[in-house]
């Protein structure tokens, strides 16, 4: 393959310079820690506020609901850490900034280099989520049911998860144009947000049956049964096999169509 | 001597814009070589031959639009050709775009420097990409700062650098892990004129020390200074690839003269090319354009022309032998 007269190069191991992609996302993730954990923790935090502690104490809520509460949380916490950090930096990458093309032609397939945005992203929702359980619990205070016996499928679904949504972020990312950013949070966040089942079990939605199948479109769901299966396994919840196969399956599906737009924006 | 680069038949279309998708830069329509395009094709590049030999300094020159960007796009992997093929060192930009990336340097157009990171962590995290353990990154990244003179703004953020500095970090980035071939895009467009001279003596000095240069400019003072070679692009084809002075002897001689007129020119042009030192002239829409032995000489017999054909005059503009001579009666029009 090589022409005369230029040395040969032997090829730089992917793995190599997978590191070095990951090692440049956590030293810039480490630089805007402070920033990273505001935004990832304070608005499921103001919810716990409100209706894991001040609505008890009111009397408007049933002492059980921060029950509900918690799973939904970390979810939300996990969930959108992980998209935010993978779809925020792309949609300006490739709409402005272009500052992704210095690893684009880094020698290694450019899908490693979504790949590695992938993984950076899981392992951001994973502290984001780390961060928010002990806080939520310290604020609500005892939960009934709160059992984590489970720990192998609590780091499961919690992988899972993150993996949903990190692949979801390089759709979106890849798709959204900066002008529409804030459309992002309007249409696409705060629906998903409120119709996950993580103020509420899916299995609530019973008295509304129209809204418990229209939901089940909706990745966080799975995410809140998910999270309420491997930590409050005593109260109401999809099964967990259910919960496993729709997050691979969603998964799968988001890394392959958000590959396809990737690939388009990367190379023209 | 080994070939750095080689294309044939190199062809890129761009699929009609659908108001999301968008082309690089602003290419033209035109539909030669490989069938007319589709209603709202826009062809960037038209069947391009193109072949450049190791240690050689190419400048691929051509007004905003020509196919330039396109063509390094190409060469970087970053653009995918419609057809044709085109290799880099021997390595083929489709079957082999990762053998590619690990042999060429890029400065873009734009300068995109990693603006979370320092000037220093730019280069060393690029050296990194392209699997320099850290010491070596470290030497070489601090080695080019320090011949870039940007040897005290290694902890600058890209952001507080000045324009000059961005640019020459950019050069540093593409350099660290030591490329074959070098792809500079318009380098010194919004440079201000020292910082432009600066680069073009580092671009020299690289060029000495045998890398392979590609750069695109519509300077052709840059072009002209710079390049072993000069290759003329326009509406995504190849015009003409020579050294400088043989593009300069290939000018149709003397002087370019321009005569913007407050109407047709056609009625001028009959008159005008029989006077005395005019090597030949044409016209175009309101322009009257003469190539003539000495500029000034026939001036005032123009101006005397127009005004018997009853023509008022606008501007007049001239070029004297020169690349853009070359470029004028090439394409028949300016370069910029």
């Amino acid at each position: 393959m090589t022409a005369p007269g230029f040395a040969e190069r032997p090829r730089i191991p992917a793995g190599r310079v997978f590191l070095a992609l990951f090692r440049r996302d956590a030293l810039v993730a480490g630089k805007e820690l402070p920033f990273f954990l505001l935004r990832v923790t304070l608005q499921p935090l103001l919810f716990v506020l409100v209706f894991g502690y001040l609505l008890p104490r009111m009397g408007f809520v049933q002492p059980g609901y921060t029950s509900a509460l918690l799973p939904g949380i970390l979810a939300i916490s996990l969930a959108f850490a992980s998209l935010q950090s993978v779809a925020l930096p792309m949609v300006a990458d490739f709409g402005w900034t272009r500052e992704i093309e210095d690893r684009l032609l880094a020698p290694v397939p450019i899908s490693l280099v979504a790949f590695e945005k992938v993984v950076a992203g899981v392992v951001q929702g994973v502290i984001a989520a780390l961060v928010v359980l002990p806080i939520a619990r310290l604020m609500m205070g005892p939960i009934a049911g709160l059992d984590i016996r489970g720990w192998g499928w609590l780091v499961g679904i919690t992988l899972l998860a993150a993996t949903t949504f990190s692949t979801f972020g390089l759709l979106l990312g890849t798709i959204i144009e900066p002008a529409q950013i804030g459309l992002m949070f309007g249409f696409i966040v705060a629906p998903m947000i409120f119709f996950g089942c993580a103020y509420y079990p899916w299995q609530g939605l019973d008295a509304v049956p129209v809204m418990k199948y229209a939901v089940l479109v909706n990745p966080l769901v799975y995410v809140s049964e998910g999270m309420r299966a491997a930590i409050t396994p005593s109260l109401p919840h999809m099964p967990i096999w259910l919960v496993t196969f729709a997050l691979l399956a969603l998964s799968g599906l988001f890394w392959r169509l958000g590959m396809r737009t990737f690939t388009r924006r990367a190379i023209g | 001597m080994p070939t750095a680069i080689r294309t044939e038949r190199l062809r890129k279309v761009y699929p009609p814009p659908s108001g999301r998708r968008r082309p690089l830069g602003p290419p033209v329509l035109a539909g030669e070589g490989g069938g007319p395009p589709a209603a709202g094709e826009v062809v960037a590049l038209d069947a391009l031959d193109f072949e450049v030999q190791a240690g050689e300094f190419v400048g691929l020159l051509g007004p905003n639009g020509a196919g330039k960007t396109t063509t390094i796009g190409v060469l970087t992997t970053r653009i995918r050709p419609t057809a044709g093929t085109a290799s880099v060192a021997g390595a083929d930009v489709l079957a082999d775009p990762v053998g590619v990336k690990q042999r060429i340097g890029v400065v873009p157009q734009r300068p995109n420097p990693d603006r979370a990171l320092t000037a220093l962590e730019n280069l060393l995290f690029h050296a990194e990409y392209f699997g320099l353990d850290r010491r070596t990154a470290g030497q070489r990244a601090r080695d080019l700062m320090q011949r870039l003179g940007l040897g005290s703004r290694g902890d600058a953020r890209a952001d507080q650098l000045s324009g000059g500095q961005l640019q020459r970090l950019m050069i540093a980035r593409a350099l660290v892990h030591e490329p074959d071939v070098l792809f500079l895009d318009e380098p010194t467009v919004g440079l201000d004129p020292q910082a432009r001279l600066a680069l073009w003596d580092i671009l020299r000095d690289l060029h000495a020390h045998g890398r392979t240069i590609v750069m695109t400019t519509h300077y052709m003072e840059e072009a002209d200074q710079l390049s072993d070679r000069v290759a003329i692009v326009d509406r995504g084809r190849l015009l003409a690839f020579d050294t400088p002075s043989a593009l300069k002897a290939r000018a149709p001689g003397g002087t370019a003269i321009e005569l913007h007129l407050d109407g047709d020119a056609g009625p001028t042009l009959d008159q005008a090319g029989a006077l005395p030192g005019i090597l030949r002239a044409e016209a175009a829409g309101d322009v009257l354009r003469v190539f003539a032995e000495r500029g000034g000489d026939v001036i005032p017999a123009l101006l005397r022309v127009a005004e018997t054909q009853g023509r008022g005059i606008r501007d007049i503009r001239l070029f004297p032998p020169s690349l853009e001579t070359l470029f004028i009666s090439l394409t028949g029009r300016t370069i910029e």
